[in-house]
């Protein structure tokens, strides 16, 4: 497209460098750093520095507690995905249902996407608190031996509880714009056509809400990766026994905790490789609106 | 599905309701129980189930907390924590705005060499989250002298490429004959971004706002890294470490009473501005 | 007010060359129309006046001063958009007093330069009023009124009246004529309506591809077109062209399908030429003697004031497919099917080279 300017020479140049500058100190220069670091073997002293090119990531890639790690991942994302899509695409149908109301039900469902993961988390410990929760009752009540920070399963679920609860209003803004967006008309076609609306939903509604549930699936899996460090940090340190050891989690406990650096700077490679793979296929199959450049 | 249309019952509309009515407990629980525990004594706390009314000693722990308790818990006062976690996140919020604001406007409304190139660098900044590159970026922070200041705070969070995208893609909706007819009024650069653009934008940097004060102040893994001392802690890593360090003598009223005020601001925030947020959010990331 | 000079002013787009040469002196107050075809240029030539496109060859003077490298605001020109480009979050008043401000003036004169300019459109009653809160023409009026508000050297007017609906076009052309008649300040407009090109123009630029094919007043350009593009162009309904050649028995052309026209008042070119004649709708009549082309009538037009006749035309025709228009009084009774009798205003016949596409005789 023809895009009007101005003639400026030296202006953009000022305007775009800030950003430029902190991007290079502080992406750019660390990402280099990490990759570097990944292919060294370094003592946590710094006296002695080793070439080891991708020795490191062997040992990473064959190493239990990282396949674990990696495991641990996987339930961990697709479980608060997959919940808390479910949960909010449910409520969002129904809000998208109702006439009255509907400004209230959001506001009252919004409040945590304002909450801090690691709130979150702190919130969900306090509710199910072995001493003193409230809500601990009820595993007590089914029968389960309630002790989420010696039980790494019931830990998992915890965690995983907060996480869902905490992404519940985003995507339930999500899909309710999704859902405005379906034109009416289509829906009152198939019900003259004789389509009750449990039929409605799967064969109409679902289809067109693909691209919405696509994007926040890729949201989603990137919200469980990254921002969900917080919640585990605060809520069980990854334990307990490493049960709910994410792969950014080890990340921080090689590098920071243990100072096993290069171990950690190879993951944070592998990771970048992820997040990268997941950005460009966010950007080419769920934004194809989207033409940058 | 339009209600009122063919297929929807009084009855579905009803379980409609029910089932929001459901969620909104659900979703507002955890909140009310913690607001709800903020106003009891510690003994009925550690006497479950807690009560789901707020009780009676709302005013006494609240004055306690303000008042130094929080001081002996956690090495540091609320009201400090309060200040850090205010000054990060408006930081962070009014810095990325202003920066992408500059960068975007660059891009757009500007020929220069390396113009595309320079976009794609700050695009390829979002496919890496600080997450990903902690240890090297600790050491950037410690090499520069940023650790336990405002600044290491904010300024490594200040320049990820989301806003820059937002504000590239609303630049560019302008109409060319706009930005000309402004030329021909004898408007430069600046008029133009002041008079013009920056008018146009208000609803945008309002949705930006909402949401980057909320990223600002919800932080964890950069703050936890890059602040050691108490003093320069934000609320969210302070409550972290009083659960952490939790023995027999924690004062949970008192915690709880630290929950309420890590949470309040954000949601306020958001309950306030939420036009624009949901808005904005909707159409940021699509 | 002042003077603007276009010499051999030419544009291009890396190595495409899409304005080739145009040459023009307006005088201080006159009215110039670029007229043509979407895509033969003349927004580009217009926006290179305005400054907003960079000149590629060739000169452009307001008021005798080369303006070529000056940025728009100190060509002291102004500018009426197609999309109008008002500023959605300023007032009339605002959107008007905007490069006034600019420039420098405020208080007293700044509100009765406006009012002035206010008060010529009719807007007095809208000041306070937002872009989205006026209709398509009032918007129309508001994008006049900043340009006028600067009492400008040069008006610019980029296709104006586009997006308006066709009552409302007719009525403000008449008012942006008068307009500048009060105002006196030179103007160059931009449209591909020639309806509008005709009623507005002192003189007309009819562009086509780059080219200025021709640069006339209205009626030279309707009576005299320099080519089959303009003749084309110019008139509605358009001209009819029949493919010929010079001879026949008696002195004229002879048309495809052998018929012949005697044209014993116009200068011919050698026999044998072959050339295209053009005649417009409105200069053939039914014929009372013997006629110059007999015609089956393929569908009517009834306008009220006339009826257009299409009629068919055997073998080849330039221009259009097979058709040929005749203007007939609106109480003639005429219907598809019907045979007619057809003769020329032989004072109003065109004749153009095949080959070139240029006007041939004197009529």
């Amino acid at each position: 497209m023809h895009r009007a300017t101005f003639p400026n020479r030296w202006l953009p140049w000022l305007l775009i460098a800030p950003q430029l500058a902190i991007s290079l100190v502080f992406f750019y220069w660390p990402a280099v750093q990490a990759l570097w670091q990944s292919t060294l073997r370094q003592d946590p002293f710094g006296l002695r520095t080793a070439f080891v090119g991708l020795a490191n990531f062997r040992r990473v890639l064959f190493d239990p507690a990282y396949l674990n790690s990696i495991q641990v991942t996987a339930v961990f994302s697709l479980l608060t995905a997959f919940l808390s899509m479910a949960i909010a695409l449910l409520l969002a149908v129904q809000a998208d249902k109702i006439i009255r109301g509907r400004g209230l039900y959001r506001t009252l469902m919004i409040w945590p996407y304002a909450v801090a993961p690691a709130i979150a988390g702190m919130l969900w410990l306090f509710m199910f608190n072995p001493s003193f929760g409230t809500l601990a009752a009820i595993p007590r009540a089914l029968g389960i031996h309630w002790d989420p920070l010696l039980n790494g399963t019931q830990a998992m679920g915890l965690v995983i509880a907060a996480a869902s609860w905490k992404q519940i209003s985003y995507n339930f803004l999500f899909f309710v714009a999704g859902l405005q967006a379906i034109p009416k008309s289509l829906l009152e076609a198939s019900a003259i056509d004789g389509a009750g609306p449990a039929k409605r939903f799967w064969t109409i509604v679902f289809p067109l809400l693909a691209p919405t549930s696509f994007f926040l699936l890729v949201v989603n899996t990137v919200y469980a990766l990254f921002d969900t460090f917080g919640i585990i940090h605060a809520v069980t340190s990854g334990g307990p026994g490493k049960s709910t050891e994410t792969l950014v989690y080890k990340v921080y406990n090689d590098g920071f905790v243990n100072l096993l650096l290069n171990s950690s700077a190879a993951q944070s490679v592998i990771l970048m490789v992820i997040v990268i793979a997941l950005t460009a296929f966010q950007f080419r199959y769920v934004e194809r609106k989207v033409h940058y450049g | 599905m339009a209600e009122g249309m063919v297929g929807t019952s009084r009855r579905s509309i009803a379980t409609g309701h029910l089932l929001l009515i459901l969620g909104c407990v659900i979703v507002a629980f955890p909140i009310w129980y913690v607001t709800v525990a903020s106003t009891h004594s510690l003994r009925t706390i550690l006497n479950p189930p807690l009560p789901m009314l707020p009780g009676p000693e709302a005013y006494a722990n609240y004055f306690d907390a303000f008042t130094g308790s929080i001081t002996r818990i956690g090495g540091v006062s609320v009201e400090r924590l309060l200040v850090n976690t205010t000054i990060v996140a408006l930081g962070i919020a009014i810095g990325k705005i202003i920066i992408s604001m500059a960068s975007a406007y660059a891009i757009v409304f500007f020929r220069f060499p390396l113009r595309m190139a320079c976009f794609w660098l700050i695009f390829i900044t979002l496919m890496l989250p600080v997450e990903v590159r902690i240890m090297p970026t600790y050491k950037v922070m410690v090499d520069l002298g940023l650790i336990d200041t405002y600044a290491g705070l904010i300024l490594p969070l200040i320049a990820s490429a989301t806003a820059t995208l937002l504000f590239r893609q609303f630049f560019m909706t302008i109409p060319n004959e706009l930005f000309e007819a402004a030329r021909v009024d004898g408007a430069g650069p600046w008029r133009f971004f002041k008079d013009i653009l920056l008018p146009l934008s208000a609803t945008n940097i309002a949705a930006l706002f909402v949401i980057l004060f909320i990223y600002g102040w919800t932080q964890y893994l950069w703050p936890l890294l890059v602040t050691n001392s108490s003093s320069m802690n934000t609320i969210v890593i302070a409550l972290r470490k009083m659960i952490s360090f939790a023995d027999a003598d924690t004062p949970w009223n008192l915690v709880m009473v630290t929950s309420v005020l890590a949470i309040l601001p954000p949601v306020l925030i958001v309950v306030l501005m939420q036009r624009w947020f949901v808005k904005g959010l909707v159409e940021t990331e699509k | 007010m002042a003077t603007l000079s276009l010499k051999d002013v030419r544009k291009s787009y890396g190595r495409t060359e899409v304005v080739h040469g145009v040459s023009i002196d307006v005088a201080d107050g006159e009215f110039v129309v670029i007229v043509g075809p979407s895509g033969c240029g003349k927004s580009t030539l217009l926006r290179m006046v305005a400054g907003l496109e960079e000149i590629s060859a060739g000169l452009i003077e307001i008021g005798g001063k080369v303006v070529n490298r000056l940025e728009p605001r100190a060509r002291d020109i102004a500018m009426v958009f197609q999309n109008y480009a008002l500023y959605p979050h300023m007032s009339v008043f605002d959107n008007m007093a905007y490069g006034l401000r600019i420039a420098g003036i405020r208080g007293e004169d700044l509100k009765a330069r406006v009012a002035k300019a206010a008060a010529m459109l009719d807007l007095a009653a809208l000041l306070d009023r937002k872009p989205r809160q006026l209709s398509g023409g009032q918007r129309q009026r508001v994008a006049m009124g900043r340009a006028l508000v600067r009492n400008p050297a040069v008006f610019l007017f980029d296709e104006p009246l586009s997006n308006l609906d066709a009552k409302l076009r007719v009525s403000m052309r008449l008012q942006i004529k008068e307009l500048q008649r009060s105002v006196g300040i030179t103007s160059i407009y931009v449209t591909h309506d020639q309806v509008e090109a005709m009623t507005l123009a002192d003189r007309l630029i009819v562009m086509n591809a780059g080219v200025a094919e021709q640069i006339d007043t209205p009626m030279a350009l309707y009576t005299r077109p320099a080519n089959i593009f303009v003749a084309g162009f110019i008139g509605s309904p358009a001209m009819n062209m029949i493919v010929g050649e010079v001879g026949g028995a008696r002195r004229g052309v002879v048309l495809n399908g052998g018929r012949e026209i005697a044209l014993p008042k116009t200068k011919l070119p050698p026999a044998g030429t072959q050339i295209v004649l053009g005649i417009r709708p409105e200069h053939v009549k039914l014929a009372t003697g013997k006629p110059d082309l007999a015609l089956t009538v393929a569908a009517v037009e009834t306008l009220g004031a006339d009826a257009l006749a299409h009629c068919r035309l055997e073998g080849d025709v330039k221009g259009r497919e097979n058709e040929f228009v005749v203007r007939l009084p609106g109480f003639t009774r005429v219907a598809a099917g019907d045979a007619l009798s057809l003769s020329f205003d032989k004072r109003a016949v065109h004749l153009f080279d095949r080959a070139s596409g240029n006007r041939l005789a004197d009529v």
